[in-house]
């Protein structure tokens, strides 16, 4: 018994001072990595040279944070993290059965989706409801819109399309332009966007059908700077970095959402405000994600649909069982295109002004990591990153008391797009596979069974 | 003709930047096979490095040699950056090795985004301008070039000499290319593959912020987003050489450099990275695998 206990107990101090090392090398890593950025500042003085100040107190914090966070990840979870393992595994495999929940989640997920606006109003008031609508609801569905379009190309047909914020900025830019010249509608121009977004898909897609893989990556990365590069540059047209305002708004079967006599508001009898134009865009989104979402499923029971998950799975085999890849893939890069279209005329819609900022490669980086975060090819999956992802970052908007902690300097939303990039890194170190990292094959024998994510490859195309 | 000449000469400074960050996207892709999308921003990464040294050496040790000062900023730049990929790899990359192919890539673009705010964050997002280090400039049969081209040509010139024998000659290099061929292979015949891995990020990063120290000295500026531009422009230059070959880099760096000079001079300025995408589409397009590089074998 007592050569047991001391056993554990110089393995228990074996444990600490491997810790206490490991505490220590974490401490001067984090010493090498800030010691230029965070203990020195690069600040602009009255005559405009730079200047250094020293900020050696943030410069310790951050070295104290990072040994202790190290010593307890030695020390205490991992341990905790093995024994838990150990136990799961000898714990015998339960066959769950699917709860209510998660059968129906879909129908849950439309029912809350449509009920939000009202709950909303009630809960805020009219007023109160604007941000809650507009910065969280619409914003995350046009997100979740545009992930759905780009999982065609790359969840579905195994395409990685880097440039895909093109075909966002080909929809604004159509809505715009055509009604600021033309002054046709918007309900008139939505098909056309998606049509023009089509065509720039097929032309776009037409000279990269041979390039595979990272190569394919590149080219449509290149595609997307040159569209955003022609926007700033072509200014007798698209007005360059101006961009475009005045965008007039959409109607509901021909009544305006403005303070005139035959307004939404004044017909309905209601007080005027703004947020009845957001409630509306907001069904209007919602409607565009459905139909996004419809076309998806039924297009994945159809002959192009499994055409492309076979090109996903294996373009070698896809070509030598006669499926003719050019159409596919065209297939594939027009319809996500289209969808990237409506999406972009529904952005310049609801922003009221476009300019070539809004369509920077980071956009593109945002949406591909939101269909890969979500377990590419996942609806689901996709819709829940799309959540977390960018209703995470608009709630730090949100964090006033964050200013209580930190003083009344800090801004919360100067490290929003940090606070995404590290998301991004972690959560795809976490769950390589995605939040929903199984595949339901659409085509399947007896019964249909979810494949692990890891069993299959993707992305060779 | 001498407008001619003068326009090369610029071209081969900014080729010669483009092609020492453009090693580091072509030995990372080609002993991993992943774009290195952080790469560019390491590069902004060593650039400002460079500029927080040189400012300490201006405020404390004022009136230090030039050349003490570059050689100074240029060291720890490298440290600086060498550090930061060591533990990016660590930390983002390796635990997806062997993970389906996106993977990587999505931690790469995390880090590219994490990188260039972490900067401005820390740092303030305004253009950072410094006084010039090297202002002389000579005068040879009517073409002016400055002394900071020419450091920036010579030093490029002697790091990729340093670098092609490192790969070439030193037990290390012929880990570097084992690894490069065959992963598995390399590693059942006793070389330490993470290890390789790992210096293989740390000599990019190296090069990275040797032409981050370069690209502040020529233009006097930096600022947190300039890891972009210069990355694309680089990965463009690396494919154009044919991604995985050393040579192939420091050429399609050059040609990079060049096109783009020579595209502001003759034509609009505005579309002159209209033109070098362009370029690396029409070269994608006609030969995918490059000026130098190996076309790829597909086996069933």
């Amino acid at each position: 018994m007592a050569n047991v206990a001391s056993t554990t107990a110089s393995a228990g101090s074996e444990l600490t001072a491997r810790a206490l090392r490991e505490a220590v090398f974490a401490g001067l890593i984090t010493l090498g990595l800030f010691v230029l950025f965070v203990g020195l500042k690069t600040d602009q003085n009255i005559r405009n040279e730079l200047i250094l100040t020293q900020r050696w107190g943030l410069l310790a914090t951050f070295i104290i944070v990072a040994m202790v966070g190290r010593f307890l990840m030695v020390a205490y979870a991992q341990p905790w993290l093995a024994q838990r393992k150990a136990t799961k595994a000898a714990a015998a495999e339960v066959v769950k059965e699917e709860g209510f929940f998660s059968r129906n989640f879909s129908k849950i997920a439309i029912a809350a989706l449509v009920l939000y606006p009202p709950v909303i109003v009630a809960l805020f008031g009219v007023q109160g409801s604007l941000k809650w609508v507009d910065n969280f609801g619409i914003q995350i569905l046009i997100y979740v819109m545009l992930a759905w379009g780009l999982n065609i190309v790359v969840g579905l047909a195994g395409l990685l399309d880097l440039g895909y914020v093109a075909f966002y900025a080909v929809g604004a830019y159509s809505y715009a332009l055509l009604s600021s010249y033309f002054g046709l509608s918007f309900w008139v121009l939505l098909p056309v966007a998606g049509l023009l977004a089509a065509c720039w898909g097929v032309i776009l897609g037409f000279p990269v059908l041979r390039l595979r893989g990272d190569y394919l990556a590149i080219v449509t990365l290149a595609f997307g700077e040159i569209i955003r590069l022609v926007l700033i540059n072509w200014t007798e047209v698209t007005k360059g970095t101006f961009g475009v305002s005045g965008i007039a708004k959409a109607t509901l079967f021909g009544i305006k959402f403005d303070a005139s006599k035959d307004g939404f508001a004044a017909l309905m009898g209601l007080p005027i405000s703004s947020a009845y134009y957001k409630i509306f865009l907001f069904y209007l989104a919602l409607a565009l994600c459905m139909i996004t979402a419809f076309v998806t499923i039924r297009l994945r029971r159809m002959p192009i649909g499994r055409a492309w998950e076979a090109l996903r799975e294996d373009e070698i085999a896809c070509r030598s069982l006669g499926i003719n890849t050019v159409t596919t893939k065209l297939t594939a890069f027009a319809t996500g295109a289209m969808f990237g279209g409506f999406a972009g005329s529904f952005f310049a819609v609801r922003q009221g002004f476009v300019s070539p900022e809004s369509f920077v490669f980071l956009e593109s980086a945002v949406i591909l990591a939101i269909v890969v975060l979500g377990g590419m090819g996942s609806l689901t999956g996709i819709a829940i990153a799309a959540i977390v992802m960018i209703g995470g970052t608009e709630i730090l908007r949100e964090l006033t008391f964050l200013k209580m902690i930190f003083g009344p300097n800090f801004t919360p939303e100067l490290y929003r797009m940090l606070i995404f990039g590290l998301a991004m890194v972690i959560v795809m170190v976490w769950k390589p596979r995605g939040f929903v990292g199984s595949r339901e094959p659409t085509a399947f024998l007896h019964k249909r069974k979810a494949v692990s994510g890891s069993f299959t490859k993707e992305g060779h195309g | 003709m001498e407008y001619f000449i003068q326009q090369l000469v610029n071209g081969l400074t900014l080729g010669s930047i483009y092609g020492m960050i453009a090693i580091g996207y072509t030995m990372v892709y080609g002993i991993i096979g992943m774009i290195n999308f952080a790469h560019g921003d390491i590069f902004m990464l060593g650039g400002f490095a460079a500029l927080i040294v040189f400012l300490l050496l201006t405020t404390f040790m004022a009136g230090v040699p030039v050349v003490l000062a570059l050689l100074l900023m240029m060291i720890v730049g490298m440290l600086t950056a060498a550090l930061w990929n060591w533990t990016i790899e660590r930390v983002a990359y390796r635990p997806l090795r062997g993970s389906f192919r996106l993977a990587p890539l999505i931690t790469a673009i995390g880090m590219s985004i994490v990188l260039s705010n972490f900067i401005q964050v820390t740092q303030g997002p305004r253009n950072k301008p410094i006084p010039p280090l090297v202002s002389s400039v000579y005068e040879i049969l009517g073409i002016a070039i400055s002394l900071k081209q020419i450091v920036i040509v010579v030093i490029t010139a002697i790091l990729l000499s340093v670098f092609w024998y490192v790969v070439n000659h030193t037990p290390l290099g012929r880990a570097q290319r084992a690894t490069e061929q065959d992963r598995k292979m390399a590693a059942l015949l006793g070389v330490d593959v993470d290890r390789t891995i790992s210096v293989t990020f740390i000599m990019g990063a190296a090069l990275a912020a040797v032409a981050g120290t370069m690209y502040l000295m020529y233009y006097g500026v930096v600022v947190f987003t300039d890891g972009f531009a210069p990355g694309v422009k680089a990965f463009t230059a690396a494919v154009l050489g044919g991604i995985g070959s050393l040579p192939g880099a420091v050429l399609g760096g050059l040609l990079i450099g060049l096109i783009e000079s020579l595209w502001s001079a003759y034509f609009t300025i505005d579309y002159k990275d209209v033109a070098t995408f362009s370029i690396l589409a029409i070269v994608l397009i006609f030969k995918p695998s490059g000026i130098l590089g190996r076309p790829e074998v597909e086996k069933v």
